[in-house]
């Protein structure tokens, strides 16, 4: 009961960090049609940063912000230098960012050098409190708290403000949107700085759980990818839905069976595929 | 005319050991070759078939661990090991082509992606089977009738008669039938459809024929290094045989090739001076992908032809 309640949390706690990497992998996906294969190395960039912001006397909150900044404003370089000049050629577009994610990795090799580090826990979260009688670290449920919030803000973003109306109408019909006046090529930036950012965020927020190491971006990608086939690329809820789900997958399946975690988190891909019948994403990449 | 070039591409294949001043070059050769048959092996898909695969490095990689472990663990003999390994490969890659072929474009890519990862995965932490961090080791190369292709140059023939015949049934698979329904499929799959072809099955069948000649080209690697790690399996490995065939011309046969020339001698000689392939890697994807997206043998195809219409003007 302890170690299922407590794999539980865990799984939460994963599984927030998932929603702050995957809903900007999938709003970017859904608005632009960019499979961003920087997001994993945008999250591990926001981790180096907040890790020597840190290092460098500041607290963990100013680190979180710095993170988040930092990696907004090189997904904005990006989108507007790169990806802009590729606008409809949607491979050359997806090869970039996967040259471009190599480029992050073999940089922050060469800067952070190749050891682990795990960032500090804020002392305001330090210690563990009680839930359903087993102590759980304080910052774990932050985390996921955290993330909560995030959901419900990007959720009242896009249905409740003129921004996300204009996001949703170019997700669902970008020439009808760009014909009533939309700035769609602004509305791609926002997007795109928004998505970095909150990649950037999760990455300094994952810090104290997962630690910052080389290849941290490769573990998070397919993560983000396999959340981005179960949730769907529209809607907030399905990332958040996909985002726990995984979670828990992975934190029971490192637990119960450590060697064969992976493969535990492709059986619901597999399922998802093989049940749905139009296939993935409906007609949309047909 | 038209197959002189051929000729000279197959005596100069056949020269490389006799000028080569040691066995370096010999062994760079040989990786050249090994990289072209793996590169042949995806053009199928992505430039005849029109499907970005990212998770390539599964074929070649699962069957390089397959060949070693069924050698030096199950204690198999090499002919039946390497038919085994690419039989199971093979069989792997039809499971993979009707998952990752729910999706089309950029669905595509990804579930190739997310399966390839798994795979690394698998390979990193199955400790008990795949060695983990460490791999496998201890595969020696075989001596059937009294050749001793431990030696570099006899290795590098094998892997020249196994280019060779690659290089020949791929090029007929792709000028029969089959070959014109799969470019047709990549060009205007609907109009296929209505003239009576199974869309989804000419696909499932490329996909398996690429996971056959990834998974021969798995067995040459696995029998080249006699050792395989997490490594091959990596994204890295994906990236780098697409960069081959995007960097050499998708859909053209001699791309690959090219392709597998300029990146291997690229990583050869990069990593003599510095060790930032990975970098190299990334900024060289950057700039194909900017400054020539069709890739070299298109692209130089198309100035040479500007300038013979320049000179009969």
């Amino acid at each position: 009961m302890r170690f299922w309640l407590i794999q539980s949390l865990n799984g939460l706690a994963l599984g927030g960090l998932l929603f702050l990497l995957s809903s900007g992998f999938s709003l970017i996906f859904g608005l632009m049609r960019v499979a961003n294969l920087s997001h994993g190395a945008y999250f591990m960039l926001g981790a180096y940063v907040g890790l020597s912001v840190l290092n460098a006397g500041y607290g963990f909150w100013a680190a979180v912000a710095a993170g988040a900044l930092s990696i907004a404003v090189l997904g904005a370089i990006i989108e507007r230098l790169l990806l802009r000049r590729l606008s409809g050629r949607t491979f050359s577009q997806v090869l970039v960012t996967l040259g471009i994610a190599f480029i992050i990795a073999d940089s922050s090799l060469l800067i952070w050098s190749g050891d682990p580090m795990p960032l500090p826990v804020p002392r305001a979260l330090m210690g563990a409190v009680p839930v359903f009688g087993v102590f759980f670290p304080k910052y774990r449920l932050a985390v996921v708290g955290i993330s909560i919030v995030t959901a419900v803000a990007l959720w009242a973003l896009l249905e409740r403000t003129r921004l996300g109306a204009m996001i949703r109408a170019g997700v669902d019909d970008m020439d009808m949107a760009r014909a009533l006046g939309i700035p769609v090529p602004r509305l791609f930036t926002a997007v795109f700085c928004l998505g970095s950012a909150l990649a950037g965020m999760g990455g300094v927020l994952g810090g104290p759980i997962l630690s910052v190491y080389p290849g941290l971006d490769m573990d998070m990608l397919p993560l983000a990818l396999i959340v981005l086939i179960l949730g769907g690329p529209r809607s907030v809820v399905g990332a958040f839905a996909a985002s726990f789900f995984v979670g828990f997958v992975y934190t029971f399946g490192q637990a119960l069976f450590p060697q064969l975690a992976y493969v535990i988190l492709f059986l619901p891909m597999v399922a998802a595929l093989v049940i749905r019948p139009s296939g993935l994403f409906g007609a949309q990449t047909a | 005319m038209r197959r002189a070039p051929l000729i000279v591409a197959c005596v100069a294949l056949l020269l490389v050991p006799a000028f080569s001043p040691s066995d370096f070059y010999v062994n760079v050769g040989t990786q050249i070759l090994i990289a072209a048959i793996f590169a042949l092996s995806l053009n199928l898909l992505v430039g005849y078939g029109g499907l970005i695969s990212l998770g390539h490095a599964a074929y070649l990689g699962v069957s390089a661990y397959l060949t070693i472990w069924l050698v030096t663990r199950a204690g198999l003999s090499h002919l039946p090991a390497a038919i085994a390994a690419v039989a199971l490969t093979t069989a792997m890659s039809a499971v993979f082509g009707l998952l990752s072929l729910r999706a089309t474009g950029l669905g595509f890519l990804m579930i190739t992606l997310a399966l390839g990862q798994i795979l690394w995965g698998l390979a990193y932490r199955w400790v008990s089977v795949t060695g983990g961090d460490n791999g496998l080791s201890g595969l020696r190369r075989p001596h059937p009738f009294g050749i001793d292709f431990s030696s570099p140059r006899a290795f590098y023939f094998l892997a020249a008669a196994v280019f060779a015949c690659a290089f020949v049934l791929i090029a007929v698979l792709v000028r029969s039938t089959f070959g014109a329904g799969l470019q047709g499929v990549r060009d205007q799959p609907r109009r296929m459809q209505a003239l009576g072809w199974h869309v989804w099955l000419v696909r499932l069948l490329a996909f398996v024929a690429a996971g056959f000649w990834g998974s021969v080209a798995g067995v040459l690697y696995a029998y080249y290094n006699q050792f395989v790690s997490p490594h091959v399996l990596a994204l890295t490995s994906s990236a780098e045989v697409l960069l081959m065939v995007i960097a050499g011309g998708a859909g053209t046969l001699l791309g690959p090739v090219v392709g597998a020339v300029v990146v291997v001698m690229l990583k050869n000689v990069v990593s003599a001076y510095v060790t930032r392939w990975v970098m190299l890697l990334g900024l060289v994807f950057v700039a194909i992908m900017v400054f020539m997206p069709e890739g070299l043998v298109p692209g130089l195809d198309r100035l040479r032809r500007r300038r013979l219409a320049a000179g009969e003007r």
